[in-house]
Order: C-alpha cells, then structure tokens, then sequence
C-alpha cells in the first residue's frame, strides 16, 4: 500500500508534466487540425534555455531559490512563447491553405530543425543542473514518504492547468480559441481574427511546454537534446488518450498517463516503463480512438 | 448606397463562379437573392463577409471597400451574416454562442439591450441559455444562429437560407421574425431557395444564375415575371 502510494504521488507529478505539454498539442490541434512535431523540441529549448538562464543570471542567488526559479520559469515560458509564434509564422501560416501533409512535413523539418540547434549550441551531452537548488528533503504523510520537490512540481503543474482552464472558460479570447476550434468559418463571421486566435495558442502552448522542460531539468538534475522526443510522444499519447482537441482532456490524460507508467514501472518491470506508454497509445488507438473525453466534447479545445 | 458590389469575380481554385456580379441594396431594404443550387448564392455572401476573396471587382458598404478588409474587420463595421446550414458553435452554450455574436462589440449596456431583445425575440433561446447549442432542435438552432447574427449590432444582416430544413409553421414565423428585424431598422439580403415566401417579404429581388445575375426588379415585379413563374416558383 505504502510503495502504491508512493508511486501514484511520483505518477502525479510525472503526470502533471505530461499534461503541460500535451497541452500545446491539443491546442493547436484544436484550431488548425495539426499536430505539432516541433513541440517536444520546443520543450527541450524550455529546458535548456531555463539552465542558460539559471547559470548567467544568477536570479536563486539574488532572490532566493523559489522567488528565483519563479522568476526563471517567466521568463522561460516568454522566450519559449515567442519561438512558438515564430514557428508558426515560418513554418505553418504559409502553408495555411496547403494540404495538410505540407504542413505535417513542415512540422518534421521545424522539429529535426530545433533538435539540430540545441545539439549544435550545446553539445550532445546530458547537461547537467546545479542541484542544490531546490529543497531535497521528503515529508511523511500517512506515512507514504513523499519529496517536497515532487510536491512543488505538482502544485505548479496543477496552478498553471487552472489558469489555463479559467483563461479558457471566462476571458473573451478563451472563448474566441474555444469557438474557432470548433469552426473556423463561424469563428471569423462573429468577428474573431482566426490569425490572432492561432497565435495565441502558439504563445500559450509552447510557454506551458517550456516551463515543463525547466521543471524537467530542475527534477531530474539532467537535461538532452533529445528529450523532447521521449517527452513528446507521451505528451501526445497523453493528449489522445484524454481525447485531442480537448483541453481538460490533455489535462486528465497526462495525469492518467504518469500514474498508469509509474505503476507499471513499479509492479510489471521498471524496463517497461517507456513502453507502457506507447502500448496505451496503440490500445486507445484500436479501442477508442476519440479519448476519454472525445466522444462527449468531440470538438471542444 | 449602403451597400454595392460591383462587376465581382470570384474564384475557387481555377473555376470561375461569379462572373462580375452587379448588385446594390438601400438603407432600410429587405432584398433577396433568389437562384438554384451552385448559382453561387452563399459564395457571394461569403465574399461579401471576406470569408471567400474576389479575385477581382469591388464591395462597398458606406463607400468602404470591404474586399480590402479581413473578415473580423466587416463584422466590426456592421456587416453580419447568418450562414448557411446555421453553423452555430454546438458545443458552447447558447448563452456562449450569442456572446460571440457580440465579439465585436464593446459597451456591455448595448450587449446587454441586444441579448434582452434577442431573449424577447425568441423565448425559447432564454429557456435554453445554459443548453449546449447542439442539443437544441434545428428550429431552435436557426433561431439562435439569427440571434447571434443580431448580437453583432449589424447594420445589415446577410441571412443565408433561414428556412432551410425548417417545418412550414416555423419559416413563416422566421419570417415574420425577418420583417421585424428588419422594421428595427436592419437591412436585410435574404437568400433564399423559397423564392414565393421571399418575395413576398422582399422589397426587390435579384434572380442568379450560375454566377450571373440575370433578372433584377421589384419583389412584386418578379412574383409577375413569367420566367421566374415557371423557374422558381413552380409554373404556378
Ligand atoms: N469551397 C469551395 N470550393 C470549390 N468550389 C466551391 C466551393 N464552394 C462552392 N463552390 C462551388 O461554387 C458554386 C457556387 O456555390 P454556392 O455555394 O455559392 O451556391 P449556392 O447558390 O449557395 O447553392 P445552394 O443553393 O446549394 O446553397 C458551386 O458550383 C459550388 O460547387
Ligand atoms: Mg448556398
């Protein structure tokens, strides 16, 4: 009971991050019916530039670990939003009217593109991250043993799912991404710009991939420029396994997903951890292609 | 004028559909655009809402050229359409779906005045308000899709086909609806496959034929003429 424990608190937190970045894919699939494959390298830049920016700027000795690591997962998810905008600017707004396998190639080349330019600026390998940043002591609850760090990720991961959410349910330009998701068309005869609407989710989702590429590093203490491809099909099984296009689907998906692996991890083989994950990918593929959520919301982001 | 489109071209691809369309509506009119299927109805309106470009000729709404303007921006300058087959946001409540409907418009006291009149309009769209859209009967939708078009505050209201798929005791009542809107002070282009009901509505009407408009005149005009008799209003 108490190793279940245990592991459902570590699938959590594991979880939370896939749902960040299964976030960016179902957004985008949302408005443009694309699947983003430059999005888990645009978590490994988050990452990366996260450590760069934590090395020169020194932020965790000026304001202390947490108020600087807030600080550094700001700017983080800005720098990471605007290569996110840039991509869809260069690579899918010219080929808005193109077929989609244009755009699906273009998405291929963006993300062999990002890959190339981390390994190139950082080397090929593992990076790692100061450790001695964040607090590593464990509390004791119900006597589950359960690291504060796991706890932090957690907490962060769930903060940034809700502003999204209310973001998406209560601003006017969260029910402008909601109706243009459902039809574009209809969208620009209320008035929306479809444009702007695309942009944005090109800001937010990259920014919410970036950020969980920082807590990546800053969890795991190391970082590849390869990362993002393991990260990314998960992040994607975990938005199909929620049902693509929906956003609390990406949500419950991803936290689903992290649990199902960490269990599996812990009672089948540590070996299989990858894949188990590919394996519910292919399930939910055969058995209920549209998500957990699909069916009932089919269209909504 | 308020509104005039003049010698409109328009393509899909390399097929031309309209072929320098001329047509123009007065302030305060209720004009219809009658025509058969693929006569290239909805693609005018479309065009003229900046959904689908011309590939060469003019729209102007005030003397404003709409051709140079994006979608969002037309709706801003009080240009809304109703489209065909509804297209109303089937997941999003119905109160979600008349806000956006509204998107463009920016003092909450109007937004406010213009739901109430939309609620009082249709009845049953309040009753529904926290109802997805999709759950409600193609009537309601068509209703809601109107309302939402009015939320918008438009000058002139584009209705593509109201009465598409409706039970006759409803298009009359849509109809009628149509007239009041249209005595608030709207004007209207109203495109319609029921020419006998649109004429009778209509203050003059336009006759399309793929791409070309081929008969203009009067509504009582076109009830008489003898080709649009036998052509759309079955022989009678
Ligand atoms: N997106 C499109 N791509 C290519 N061709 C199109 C497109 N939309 C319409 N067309 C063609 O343009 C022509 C005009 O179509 P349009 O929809 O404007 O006709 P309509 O008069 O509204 O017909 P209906 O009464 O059936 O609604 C048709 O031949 C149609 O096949
Ligand atoms: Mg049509």
């Amino acid at each position: 009971m108490q190793l279940f424990l245990e592991q459902l608190t570590n699938g959590l937190a594991v979880g939370g991050i896939y749902a960040l970045i299964a976030l960016g894919y179902t957004m985008v699939y949302g408005v443009l019916k694309l699947i983003n494959f430059a999005h888990g390298d645009l978590f490994t830049i988050g990452a990366y530039l996260g450590l760069t920016l934590l090395l020169s700027l020194g932020l965790t000795d000026h304001l202390g670990p947490l108020a600087g690591i807030a600080v550094l997962a700001a700017m983080v998810m800005g720098l990471v939003a605007v290569i996110g905008a840039l991509l869809e600017r260069v690579a899918y707004r010219p080929l808005r009217t193109s077929p989609r396998l244009s755009a699906v190639v273009s998405a291929l080349g963006a993300s062999i593109f990002f890959q190339n330019a981390v390994m190139l600026l950082y080397g090929a390998r593992f990076r790692v991250f100061p450790h001695d940043l964040l607090p590593t002591t464990a509390i004791t609850l119900f006597g589950v043993n359960i690291p504060v760090m796991r706890i932090i990720l957690f907490a962060t991961s769930l903060l940034l799912m809700a502003g999204l959410y209310a973001f998406v349910q209560k601003t006017r330009t969260g029910m402008a991404i909601r109706a243009a998701a459902i039809d574009q068309g209809a969208a620009k005869l209320m008035g929306i710009d479809v444009n702007r609407v695309i942009m944005y989710v090109f800001l937010i989702g990259p920014a919410l991939g970036g950020v969980a590429g920082l807590m990546v590093g800053l969890y795991y203490g190391q970082i590849n420029f390869t990362m993002g491809w393991v990260y990314g099909l998960k992040a994607f099984t975990a938005a199909i396994l929620g049902g693509i296009g929906n956003i609390p689907g990406a949500m419950l998906g991803g936290l689903l997903l992290g649990v199902i692996e960490a269990m599996g991890a812990t009672y089948i083989s540590m070996a299989w951890k990858d894949a188990i994950s590919f394996l519910v990918l292919i399930l939910i593929l055969i058995f209920r292609p549209t998500g957990i959520l699909g069916e009932r919301v089919a269209d909504k982001v | 004028m308020l509104l005039r489109v003049e010698n409109l071209t328009v393509k899909y691809g390399n097929v031309e559909v309209l072929h320098g369309l001329n047509l123009h509506v007065a302030k305060g009119e209720i004009v219809t655009i009658l025509g058969a299927n693929g006569a290239g109805k909805s693609t005018t309106l479309m065009t003229i809402s900046g959904l689908v470009r011309s590939s060469s000729g003019g729209i102007f709404f005030h003397d404003r050229p709409l051709h140079q303007l994006e979608a969002h921006g037309i709706v801003g300058l009080g240009v809304a359409q109703v489209p065909e087959g509804r297209r109303v946001f089937t997941t999003l409540s119905v109160r979600e779906n008349l806000h956006l409907g509204a998107f463009t418009q920016t003092d909450p006291a109007l937004i406010r005045r213009n739901l109430d009149w939309v609620y009082e309009m249709f009845p049953i769209l309040r009753t529904r308000r926290s109802q997805l859209a999709g759950t409600l009967s193609g009537g309601e939708q068509q209703m809601l899709a109107i309302g939402r078009g009015l939320m918008a505050n438009p000058k002139i209201l584009l209705l593509d086909e109201p009465s598409l798929g409706l039970a006759p005791i409803l298009v009359k009542s849509i109809f009628s609806t149509i007239r009041e809107i249209n005595k608030s002070g709207v004007t209207i282009v109203l495109v319609e496959q029921n020419a006998r009901l649109a004429l009778k509505l209509a203050d003059r009407g336009y006759v399309l034929e793929t791409g070309r408009i081929v008969l203009e005149d009067t509504a009582k005009g076109l009830l008489a003429d003898p080709e649009v008799r036998t052509a759309y209003l079955g022989g009678v």
